[in-house]
């Protein structure tokens, strides 16, 4: 299990450090600092093995966190701990960063105190750790509330308490997509993939038991056939199904159910929460086309034309799209003409970069520019184009992942499905999203 | 001043405050953008600004990133006449510009220019670029330019400095390419100079090319001598910028001290005592008290100070000065710095090698062994025990080995080796009395067995061997340390060697029973490695013959499954060679076979080369100078005496009734260790001692010999192989031909049988012996032949020539031989290696012809040399349809031969068929209708081809005639194959 768990700032200086096990030493510390963030050549594995001890670190922003165990642990495990911490630290005080860190080590020591247990992790759970963990200093709790606190801990619904009560039963569901892609050139996907997460977040009275139901093959297939997912076996996507490769979900849904009927019920946690995550591979509706035309004009010189093409429903508008295109490193100057948004060429990063605020579908933007170089001495070295490379974000999910319902059910208290208001929202975002030139 | 370049102070202020590696990465790639754009843009940029960016590139590159353009801009800053801008273009060329750029061309260009300019400072950064770059391009283009500035008359001093220092680096990389010109002597005279840095400067390049050549450069000595003696004599006020820490000159002193080391003292007495007062004014001011209490003071005093020292040892001239140094290095030895420590033992081993300071560095003796026993420091412990070795002469030999015995109970592992070998090396050269040499041995085997090499336990039994007066002793002392109940197993081999021969020595003693000792020494056996076993299976065979009352104990052990039926084929083989030995032979040839190790002849000690070989540097330094002391007429001969091998006279082997050694055993069992170690050579030995057998021809030969074929035909030693085989077959040959006249060929009988044999006597006459072995495979082979001198007289101009009959026989056979010398020594035996490639098929035979001296009469033998054909032929194995296509397929007339002719033996099926098979054929049965006819097949391999032979072969007894019927390919193969089968059935 875990043996300690520390965070370093860039620097490599320990800014907090939690051992669990006393087969970490004082030296681990060190032993991490010098072989990984001092590292002449950038460590790139996360998990490092340093005189028989493993190291599993994850980098935020300038902040690296390592979890440290001398056992042979579970390496997902551990990172699955790693992430969830942060996920535990951005709900308590926002961004990671070293100042945000040096404020609030008091709380973070005691998240740690909480998070994990001998190196075992216990409850992760942002909603239950505020329950007791909070930011407004000591509170003497009451008896009632310590033994409230404890029932629920221990009991089968660890992530949610009883008594809770809203006016306004209210329910909002993001499914937030993000896209990779490696298109060739001339315009083939070498590959793509989405994955999704679907988060939630939740104002229900009660312990309502919440069904959900989603596009996807199997669950529908079932449905159809009578329980039976063997009948249609290749005749998706234009039923409107998608095939999802993998999903994982949130404790709270009751994975049994999920096996027998595939249906997704859950009694969901009080708040925000991340109900699941999937991933697709097939059939994914590309949002952008990137079309690169490099011509290079002698030793000196090069004219890049690029042609965005958006593929979507006109209706719908993209926002925060930018366009990267990588020059050359000995380039000595750029012009750039674009029809729409702003291009300029960032020396710092060697790329030109095409910032458009807004575009709507089925549209075709242009930029061409051309760039100067200065004749390298080395010949030797040639130049390895990068490839283009996109951020953007669309008001659908590229996957076609839909939610078909999601009805709550609570008996003991007086509202029904009708009652409660539930808003949807999908949200498609570039993950790595490249075109080769 | 405008040169501060603001931004580039800003530039690297920017990057020391990045927060992130990534940050400063878009830092550096923005600002590379900058430069670049500035490079290519239209405008002409200054001088300040090129300067400023390649001082940009130069920072960024020195990060560690990559830089591909700024070079031109770097050049074009050399054509400046500002010395910034020259001297950051210079600095970034010698950095970042490689040596196969094309810019190069330019950049000479360049330096030509500024070397030839009239500005001194030019000159410089040109001479330093040079030097910086060093490539032997430059040395090439700028060697034979240089010495000319070096010598120029109104050269400043730091262009003098710089071009001197810049020869050197260029001499460095390629010393041919530096002309050697009458600018030497004026580069001697450069040590006269008023300025003390190109003094400095130029006796390091002098230092440099003496080595080269010392004859050029003798006139630096008296120069080095009288600039040395103006530095020492001098005050520290004097030499105002050269005084370091109160030391006048310090470096330039240390280079003139090693420049005078390369060469002997001076001739010319002024001179001589000039520099004999610099060393003495140097040894006085280290007595005088220091100046400063900082460590560079006392630093710079002590370098100067040693290589003083170094010099005097170098000179080893002046016993005063050698007194002197050693009592100053003596008050090093127990000063608090390690490392004065380690520098004056250092210097004070090779104190120890001359004969004038090797009494004063004896008084330290205490001090030193002090040192071993109380140092910290591993490497000062090593240095003691070097300077002890080195200090060791007789007179404190055994109070030294001693100190050395105690002390390597505790020594480090690392230095255990090596002190072993001294111990030894010390223990032998110095021992009076061997019972303390053995004492002394066996003690080193106890406390260090794992340290002690093979070569020191084999010196021990060349010793006890060769000394009768300590054999008894050793016997006495080994059985004493093998009662330990934990012994090593060095001990244990030398324990077994020792019992085995001189066992019989203590037997008389109760405590040291025969029995006694052959438990003893076999309760050690299971715990040993195959190589002891096999030893102590020797010596218990010795044991039987010095002990016949244990002989039943001995043959159980023997016997036992464990040894009979071991895994390792050397102790199987000992053990059933043994228990035959043991059990079938009297005691007449036991003593006889078993008789007592001879003395082993004298040679110089092997583990002096052992160490040599360990610790070349040191070990030959002090051998030089032994030798040199050696060279010299002078009194001290009795210690160099000392130093010659150990004091032991000892007759060599007589040849006469050899046997079975023991010192077969070592060699044997140790051959893979490249042992001539012990000075046994077992290959030789063995040979002899199988020829005087065969010569002496007594009753034991017989038994001897039989031993020997049972024992060594299968033997390990391949050398012992062809000696058994020509001693067994010595016995077996009856007829011998008469030395014949010189020219007619003879031994045609002994000829005709290696037909279908391999090995065996070829000829054999009163005074010379000729055995012949000889191994196929496939289109070559390989011819051993043995030539025995049977008389006490050696052989002289003794010469072997193979004379080929048929001039087309060039062709058919590729004949290689390796020549014996020109001389056979009494009953010795030499051979000569024959290498045949056979070419094509052939039919005539090679002749031998042998030439040589004896007793001033030149006698001359001619023999044929024992190769046909059929050797080259391979059986082949085919049903009988193969057969008889292939019978038919070669029925041509031309390719067929057949033979009616009498029967030249006795017509025995089985030994036919022995001859057949050992002729090549092979037997094929189930082919021919009648059975007793033979039937075979084979293939002749030549380089040019394969040869396929059919034979059938019908006897019919009554007649006793054979009709022999051969097929072969080639015409011509068939009836030689024929007529060599014919003679021999």
């Amino acid at each position: 299990m875990i043996g300690g768990l520390f965070i370093y700032n860039h620097k490599g200086e320990v800014l907090i450090s939690r051992v669990y096990r006393d087969d970490i030493g004082r030296e681990a510390v060190d032993a991490f600092r010098v072989n990984v963030i001092h590292a002449r050549q950038q460590v790139r594995s996360p998990v490092s093995s340093i005189g028989r001890t493993s190291f599993f670190h994850v980098k935020r922003s300038n902040i690296w966190l390592c979890a440290v165990a001398k056992k042979n642990v579970s390496a997902s495990l551990v990172f699955q701990f790693l992430y969830k911490m942060i996920e535990v630290m951005v709900s308590y005080f926002g961004k990671i960063n070293e100042e945000n860190i040096k404020n609030n080590f008091v709380l973070i020591y005691e998240l740690l105190d909480e998070l994990l247990d001998y190196g075992y992790p216990q409850n992760t759970d942002t909603g239950v750790l505020k329950t007791y963990i909070t930011q407004q200093g000591v509170r003497a709790q009451t008896k009632e509330e310590t033994t409230r606190i404890t029932n629920q801990v221990t009991g089968q619904i660890a992530w949610r308490r009883e008594g809770i009560k809203y006016r306004r039963n209210e329910l909002f569901l993001d499914v937030i997509e993000s896209v990779n892609l490696l298109m060739s050139p001339q315009g083939q996907v070498l590959s793509a993939h989405v994955s999704g997460r679907v988060r939630m977040k939740s104002y229900l009275s009660g312990m309502p038991e919440c069904k959900f139901g989603i596009n996807d093959k199997v669950v529908v297939d079932s449905r159809r056939g009578g329980g039976a997912g063997e009948a249609s076996g290749g005749g998706g996507g234009k039923s409107g199904h998608i095939a999802i490769d993998d999903c994982q979900f949130h404790q709270c849904v009751k994975l049994s159910k999920f096996d027998t009927e595939h249906s997704i019920s859950f009694i969901p946690p009080d708040g925000e929460f991340e109900l699941m995550t999937y991933r697709t591979t097939k059939d994914i509706s590309l949002p952008f086309r990137v079309i690169p035309l490099v011509r290079e004009t002698g030793r000196s010189g090069m004219e890049v034309k690029v042609v965005v093409k958006s593929n979507f429903k006109p209706s719908l508008l993209a926002q925060k799209v930018e366009v990267r295109i990588p020059t050359p490193l000995n380039t000595s100057g750029v012009q750039v003409v674009c029809m729409k948004g702003r291009a300029r060429y960032k020396a710092s990063d060697n790329a030109i970069v095409w910032k458009i605020k807004r575009m709507g579908g089925m549209k075709e933007l242009q930029l061409s520019a051309e760039i100067d170089m200065l004749s390298s001495t080395d010949k030797a070295k040639k130049w390895t184009r990068p490839p283009i490379s996109m951020n953007f974000e669309v008001p659908f999910a590229p996957s076609g992942f839909k939610v078909r319902y999601l009805k709550v059910f609570e008996s003991k208290l007086n509202y029904s499905d009708h009652d409660v208001i539930k808003w949807v929202r999908y949200i498609g975002k570039s993950g790595f999203y490249e075109t080769r030139c | 001043v405008k040169d501060s370049m603001r931004g580039l102070a800003v530039f690297i202020s920017d990057i020391r405050n990045c927060k992130s590696k990534e940050a400063e990465e878009k830092r550096i790639n923005k600002e590379l953008a900058n430069i670049r754009s500035k490079f290519k843009g239209d405008k002409a940029l200054d001088g300040y600004q090129k300067k400023k960016y390649v001082c940009k590139l130069l920072f960024i590159f020195l990060l560690g990133n990559d830089i591909d353009f700024g070079h031109m801009e770097a050049v074009n800053l050399l054509n400046s006449n500002k010395y910034t801008e020259k001297q950051i273009g210079y600095l970034f060329i010698s950095v970042l510009i490689s040596e196969n750029n094309e810019l190069m061309r330019l950049v000479q260009q360049n330096l030509k220019n500024d070397l030839a300019s009239r500005n001194p400072v030019h000159v410089n950064l040109a001479l330093e670029c040079i030097a910086n770059i060093g490539s032997k391009e430059m040395a090439e283009m700028f060697a034979p330019e240089i010495p000319k500035l070096l010598v120029m008359g109104d050269a400043g001093d730091t262009v003098k400095q710089s071009a001197a220092l810049c020869l050197l680096k260029l001499f460095r990389t390629a010393p041919e390419m530096v002309p050697l010109g009458d600018w030497t002597s004026r580069v001697i005279h450069l040590l006269n100079d008023q300025h003390m840095g190109v003094v400095t400067a130029a006796v390091s390049l002098i230092e440099a090319l003496v080595k080269r050549n010392p004859d050029d450069f003798k006139g630096c000595v008296s120069l080095s001598i009288s600039r040395l003696a103006r530095i020492v004599t001098s005050s520290y006020t004097d030499l105002q910028d050269y005084t370091y820490y109160f030391v006048p000159a310090p470096w330039l002193s240390v280079k003139l001290l090693r420049l005078l080391q390369n060469y002997p003292p001076p001739e010319d007495t002024t001179v001589r005592n000039r520099l004999a007062e610099c060393l003495e004014t140097i040894l006085n001011k280290a007595v005088e008290p220091p100046k400063s209490k900082k460590v560079q003071h006392s630093n710079a005093k002590n370098a100067v100070l040693f290589e003083a020292i170094s010099l005097i040892i170098h000179m080893d001239s002046d016993p005063s000065l050698l007194v002197r140094a050693c009592s100053q290095l003596g008050q090093f030895l127990s000063n608090r710095e390690t490392n004065l420590r380690y520098l004056a033992l250092e210097s004070m081993c090779l104190l120890a090698t001359s004969e004038f300071s090797h009494d004063a560095v004896k008084r330290h003796q205490e001090t030193v062994v002090t040192a071993l026993k109380s140092e910290r420091d591993v490497s000062v412990r090593q240095r003691a025990v070097d300077l002890l070795y080195a200090m060791c002469d007789r007179s404190n030999a055994e109070e030294i080995v001693g100190e050395m015995l105690t002390y390597l109970e505790t020594a480090d592992y690392s230095i255990r080796g090596e002190l072993v070998l001294k111990i030894a090396i010390l223990a032998e050269k110095y021992a009076s009395d061997y019972t303390w040499y053995v004492d002394t041995i066996l003690n080193l085997i106890r406390l260090a067995g794992d340290f002690v090499s093979e070569e020191v336990w084999y010196r021990v039994i060349q010793i006890v061997i060769n000394r009768e007066d300590v054999q008894a002793y050793a016997a006495k002392t080994v059985f004493e340390a093998l009662e330990a109940p934990a012994c090593h197993e060095n001990m244990v081999k030398v324990g077994g060697y020792i019992l085995g021969e001189f066992g019989n020595l203590i037997a008389g003693d109760a405590r040291s029973s025969p029995s006694t000792q052959f438990q003893l020494l076999h309760g050690k056996f299971h715990l040993c490695s195959p190589p002891t076993r096999a030893l102590l299976l020797s010596a218990y065979i010795k044991l039987v013959n010095l002990f016949p009352e244990i002989r039943e104990d001995i043959i159980a052990v023997l016997e036992s499954d464990a040894n009979l039926r071991n895994s390792n084929v050397e102790i199987q083989q000992r053990a059933s060679e043994y228990l035959s030995l043991a059990r079938n032979s009297t005691q007449d040839v036991l003593a006889t076979v078993l008789e007592e190790m001879p003395p082993f002849p004298e040679r110089e000690s092997s583990i002096l080369a052992q160490l040599r070989k360990k610790k070349p540097a040191v070990e030959d330094a002090i051998r030089v100078r032994g030798e040199k002391q050696q060279q010299r007429p002078a009194s001290g001969a009795a210690d160099g005496a000392a130093a010659s091998a150990a004091p032991i006279a000892a007759t060599p082997a007589s040849g006469g009734g050899g046997g079975v050694k023991l010192q077969g055993d070592i060699a044997g069992a140790e051959s893979n260790t490249d042992s001539d170690l012990l000075g046994l050579d077992f290959g030789g030995s063995a040979p002899a001692a199988a020829a005087g057998g065969g010569g002496a021809g007594g009753g034991s030969v017989d038994l001897l010999s039989s031993i020997l074929d049972v024992g060594v035909s299968s033997s390990s030693s391949s050398s012992a192989a062809p000696s058994a085989a020509s001693g067994a077959s010595a016995q077996r040959k009856t007829v011998v031909v008469g030395a014949g006249a010189s020219g007619s060929i003879v031994g045609e009988e002994n000829w005709h049988k290696f037909v279908c044999k391999n090995s065996g006597v070829l000829y054999e006459n009163d005074i010379l012996q000729v055995g012949v072995k000889c191994d196929y495979q496939q289109s070559s082979g390989r011819i051993v032949v043995y030539y025995g001198n049977k008389t006490p007289a050696p052989l002289a101009q003794f010469a072997s020539v193979i004379n080929l009959p048929d001039s087309s026989l060039t062709n058919q056979l590729g004949i290689q031989v390796k020549p014996v010398g020109d001389r056979v020594g009494a009953s010795e035996q030499v051979n000569e290696v024959i290498t045949v490639d056979c070419m094509a098929e052939f039919f005539a035979c090679p002749l031998l012809n042998i030439r040589f001296v004896y007793s001033g009469v030149a006698q001359s033998i001619t023999l044929k040399l024992p190769l046909t054909i059929n050797k080259f032929m391979q059986s082949s194995e085919m049903d009988s349809a193969t057969f008889f296509q292939h019978w038919k397929q070669l029925s041509q007339p031309e390719q067929e031969c057949q033979k009616i002719f009498q029967a030249k033996f006795p017509m025995d099926a089985e030994t036919t068929k022995t001859k057949i098979l050992g002729f090549g054929f092979s037997l094929l049965s189930n082919i021919d209708s009648n059975p007793a006819n033979f039937v075979g097949a084979g293939i002749v391999q030549t380089k040019s081809g394969n040869i396929g032979s059919l034979f059938r072969l019908e006897p019919n007894q009554q007649a006793q005639m054979y009709r022999l019927t051969v097929h072969s390919i080639k015409p011509g193969v068939s009836k030689r194959l024929c007529e060599l089968l014919e003679t021999q059935i």
